[in-house]
């Protein structure tokens, strides 16, 4: 419980810092749109074509933008040693990875939550029903579990920038085959029963490494 | 007959090894509550390196170090509790104001009526006027200063800093010393300047190559400090 | 010694490899020469696989005793699956080429095998970017860790994704008897030959250390 409460006063911390600055906000969304136009320039804007490649898009979407808000998110705790400051602080590893981890979550919804309709409107393709909410925060647990424990490891090495992508796009590869799947069907009126096994995959993928990563977190950190 | 008492901290053994390297070779050291104690030595000695362990961010390869007799190598987060560490680096969020740096630290630390705690140490450390600023707009000593502030919130037994008084002007070396002596706490101190650290400290050491190359234990005269010093450079 | 006995049971297996997969066995009729690829792509895909459990078993040896050891048998185990997954690949592409036409073709086993490809790339880059040995063995590790875990799921996502593929043909007929046998000498060959070359390469890990620890150590005598 005391795990939990210290780790929202890390992703409170977080928020707060993005509240004073709008850093990654006012980046990550121009990005991500960004790379939402110029998507569409490449695949034409026919809408047979946008249908076919929309889900597909906006999980690429997201898996970029989500690289640039976990970079910073660790690039902030790097600066002036302030992860070292957590270390000396009276709580667990696994507190601060929880808290780290909830902080990189609320700012991939944060992203979300701005693109979608940003996306919805220039694909023309509505994006708000209950399923694909449901597939959206469930990747977004996977992305946000692996991205945390590897933007704490990246930020430790010489390129940062490179090694980041380098190891979160390949293991992500399930959730996104999964999550892009799973939407291309709701997009063409499928209902929940016909993606239970795209979830599943996501479901299990959250779980392995939602533990894994809070268990491996600590040896990371430490000196 | 003298009263057998706790030491506050009892480094056992200890060494660290990165690589191949042993910056920390078999040390033990015991400090006693109360004492100031500077630790010097040259460049590698493994000062920082102590201090880190001392600190639990990092951990030894050997040996354990107790405070008031708890080990940190069980239940290091209650050690934690009753550690004050002032780094080399600030440990503050540069895009965040000096309250909401201090207010996140006393939410960790759990410090009940934090704002009052809060005001009282900026008061004396000349900050209050910039209490609202961000601390990415502060000189070297300012920051310096906060993560001072920052260590003591809690009010923590043990003191441990990694050169507390670079960037400090005379008005804020004063500060420091005149708050972090208070309580009766116990402090480990490394300083670059001989003259300065031996003012401050009740017992100085030297380190040499991982290990303590001096260590009388009751506080030495300057010249044997400076002579032992010369010393422990001819073994680097 | 007991390399020796490895290096001449493994040589002895791979000339018989080499004759049973060149002479011995007959032509098969349906694919022809190229068939003869397959003797040598499966053994090649179990060793990857063995050499990555390998590494994850060793990584997380490593993160519990931290013993030099075990990240030397995990990095030298991570060698040996990257060269043979990148072989695996090559003569999959080889037998795609000819059984259907095209380089490549999404199947799950070899999308996979291209998933896990990129992870140990990863994992080299990453250490390649960590400046110190024992932070090096760290991030590997934990590299090591979640990649594995990874394999489940990137297998059963990419075969939920591309379900309308033929399954191949091989194991559904059986494998004629001299086929069979002919496999399995591979199979065997290439069992010795990673453990020989297991044995080798942690050898040769531990023996760089020894070097460099030398080395430091003069240097620090005579600056």
């Amino acid at each position: 419980m005391r795990e939990i409460a210290k780790a929202c006063v890390i992703a409170a911390k977080d928020m707060l810092t993005e509240i004073r600055t709008r850093e990654v906000v006012s980046s990550v969304v121009v990005f991500a749109v960004l790379v939402i136009v110029i998507f569409n320039f490449a695949f034409g804007s026919n809408p047979q074509a946008a249908d076919l490649v929309a889900p597909g898009i906006l999980w690429v979407t997201f898996a970029f933008a989500g690289v640039l808000s976990l970079n910073r998110s660790f690039v902030l705790e790097k600066e002036e040693d302030c992860i070292e400051g957590l270390m000396v602080a009276p709580i667990s590893r696994e507190s601060i990875f929880l808290g780290k981890f909830f902080g990189n979550l609320l700012f991939i919804f944060l992203i979300q939550v701005i693109v979608i309709p940003v996306f919805s409107l220039l694909f023309n393709v509505g994006f708000f029903n209950i399923e694909l909410v449901l597939i959206t925060v469930l990747a977004s647990v996977g992305f946000a579990s692996v991205g945390t424990l590897f933007a704490a490891m990246a930020v430790s090495t010489r390129a940062r920038e490179l090694v980041l992508p380098v190891l979160f796009f390949p293991v992500i590869t399930p959730v996104i085959i999964a999550a892009v799947n799973a939407s291309a069907l709701i997009l063409e009126g499928g209902g929940l029963g016909d993606i239970t096994q795209w979830l599943g995959i996501i479901g299990a993928f959250d779980v392995i490494f939602v533990v894994a990563s809070y268990l491996i977190f600590c040896f990371i950190i430490e000196e | 007959m003298a009263v057998e008492t706790i030491p506050a901290v009892e480094i056992k053994n200890l060494s660290r090894n990165f690589g191949t390297f042993e910056a920390l070779n078999n040390l033990s050291l015991v400090v006693e509550p109360g004492e100031t104690l500077a630790v010097f030595g040259h460049n590698g000695a493994g000062k920082t390196t102590l201090l880190k362990i001392l600190s639990t961010v990092m951990k030894p390869t050997r040996g354990n170090i107790y405070y008031s007799g708890l080990s940190i190598a069980e239940g290091a987060e209650n050690v934690r509790r009753r550690l004050g560490v002032v780094s080399h680096r600030t440990f503050l969020y540069s895009s965040l104001t000096a309250y909401d740096n201090l207010v996140f630290y006393s939410r960790l630390y759990d410090v009940a009526g934090y704002e009052t705690r809060i005001k009282q140490l900026l008061n004396r450390l000349g900050l209050r006027s910039r209490m609202y600023d961000k601390v990415g707009t502060f000189s070297r000593g300012m920051s310096q200063r906060l993560a001072i502030a920052r260590a003591l919130l809690h009010h923590p037994e043990v003191v441990l800093m990694d050169e507390p008084e670079s960037g400090l002007d005379t008005f804020a070396m004063d500060a420091l010393w005149q708050l972090v002596r208070e309580d009766s706490r116990t402090v480990i101190f490394t300083h670059h300047n001989l003259e300065r650290g031996f003012q401050a400290a009740s017992r100085v050491v030297i380190m040499a190559r991982g290990k303590m190359f001096f260590c009388p234990g009751v506080k030495c005269s300057f010249d044997e400090l400076e002579k032992a010093y010369k010393a422990s450079l001819e073994t680097a | 010694m007991k390399r020796r006995v490895l290096f001449f049971v493994s040589s002895g297996l791979l000339l018989a490899s080499f004759y049973m997969v060149l002479v011995f066995v007959p032509t098969e009729r349906d694919m022809g020469i190229v068939q003869r690829i397959f003797y040598y792509h499966v053994p090649l895909a179990w060793i990857a696989f063995l050499a990555f459990f390998v590494v994850f078993f060793a990584s997380t040896g490593y993160l519990i005793k931290r013993k030099p050891l075990w990240d030397h048998i995990a990095c030298a185990s991570a060698e040996i699956g990257l060269v043979f997954i990148s072989l695996m690949l090559l003569t999959g592409m080889i037998w795609a080429k000819a059984a259907w036409g095209v380089w490549w073709i999404w199947e799950p086993r070899l999308t996979t095998s291209l998933v896990l490809w990129f992870i140990y790339v990863a994992y080299f880059i990453v250490r390649a970017y960590v400046v110190e040995e024992e932070r090096k063995a760290r991030f590997g590790a934990v590299v090591g860790i979640i990649g594995f875990l990874n394999v489940p799921l990137v297998f059963l996502s990419v075969t939920l994704w591309r379900t309308q593929h033929p399954p191949l043909t091989i194991f559904t007929e059986g494998l004629a008897g001299s086929m069979m046998a002919t496999l399995l000498v591979c199979l065997f060959a290439f069992n010795f030959f990673y453990f020989y070359l297991l044995a080798e390469g942690t050898l040769m890990k531990a023996d760089e250390r020894a070097v460099k620890q030398l080395k430091e150590e003069s240097i620090r005598r005579n600056p």
